[in-house]
């Protein structure tokens, strides 16, 4: 299986709204050994968003991906404003490239993360390797 | 903060029931990171720590040195070696170190380097911090 090239540039329907609560950031902070002060959630807290936007386009058929073949290579996020309570986030994924090496496809992501107005919150960018069934 | 600072060195014990919590909390539930059977069939030599998981833990560092949540303007590596975690009440230590690599008018920049076991299993960790 091999993924579709007509892939780079294509941007996915946005995922349907997230509503950030209070206990979502103390569970995300707890887990990660944080502490939520009621203000500011953890920074890779919208990887909870941007995880749903990237399984959407990994499970959308067209696509071509084998979700058990893919790897996350590299992450990256810029922020205009921390997430905080009451943000209801939407992603908005666009594929930016699409390579090939070594019998893999390499997936450059990257999510628009908005908030309940439509403005910018953060901006998530992954890399994401799907390998070919040769190099598997 | 200043150019050149080296932040305090930040110690994390990863074990496997911090990973299923991190499972719940974030939406993976990829078993690579909770089933010895499934991490060892596509090659792993175990369980291993989700990427996200690593890079949260470099966060928390981040805010352990700006004294305060919400400063990270930017934040990012490579996932370049897996953390493995076994199956004791042990776990496994996950070193966060820090330096601060330039300041200017935009931030803090923080040049990271997130080991396990003596290994780098980032690549290229950086951050951003806005100027307290």
């Amino acid at each position: 299986m091999t993924v579709d090239a007509s892939l780079a540039g294509r941007t996915f329907p946005p995922t349907p709204p997230y509503p950030v609560s209070r206990e979502r950031i103390e569970e995300f902070a707890r887990a990660t050994g944080s502490t939520y002060d009621g203000g500011a959630a953890p920074a890779t807290f919208p990887i909870v968003v941007a995880f749903g936007a990237m399984t959407a386009l990994m499970e959308d058929e067209s696509v071509g991906i084998a979700l058990h073949r893919v790897v996350h290579g590299e992450q990256r996020f810029t922020y205009t404003r921390p997430v905080v309570a009451g943000d209801v986030l939407t992603a908005t994924l666009t594929v930016d490239t699409l390579r090939q090496i070594g019998g893999a496809d390499i997936l450059g992501t990257r999510s628009e993360i908005t908030d309940q107005d439509g403005r910018p919150v953060c901006t998530a960018f992954a890399t994401l390797v799907h390998r070919g069934e040769e190099s598997a | 903060m200043n150019t050149g600072d080296v932040l305090p060195e930040q110690t994390y014990t990863v074990t496997r029931a911090d990973l299923v919590r991190y499972a719940g909390a974030s939406g993976d539930r990829n078993p690579i990171h909770w089933s010895d059977r499934v991490a060892t069939s596509v090659g792993l030599p175990g369980v291993i720590a989700h990427g996200m998981f690593t890079l949260a833990l470099a966060a928390r560092a981040l805010d352990t040195w700006a004294g305060a949540t919400g400063r990270v303007r930017e934040l990012g590596c490579k996932f370049t070696k897996p953390v493995v975690v076994p199956d004791d009440d042990t776990g496994v230590d996950v070193v966060v170190r820090g330096t601060v690599s330039n300041v200017t008018d935009e931030g803090v920049q923080v040049a990271l380097e997130v080991t396990c076991r003596g290994e780098k299993v980032l690549g290229m960790p950086r951050a951003v911090l806005a100027r307290g």
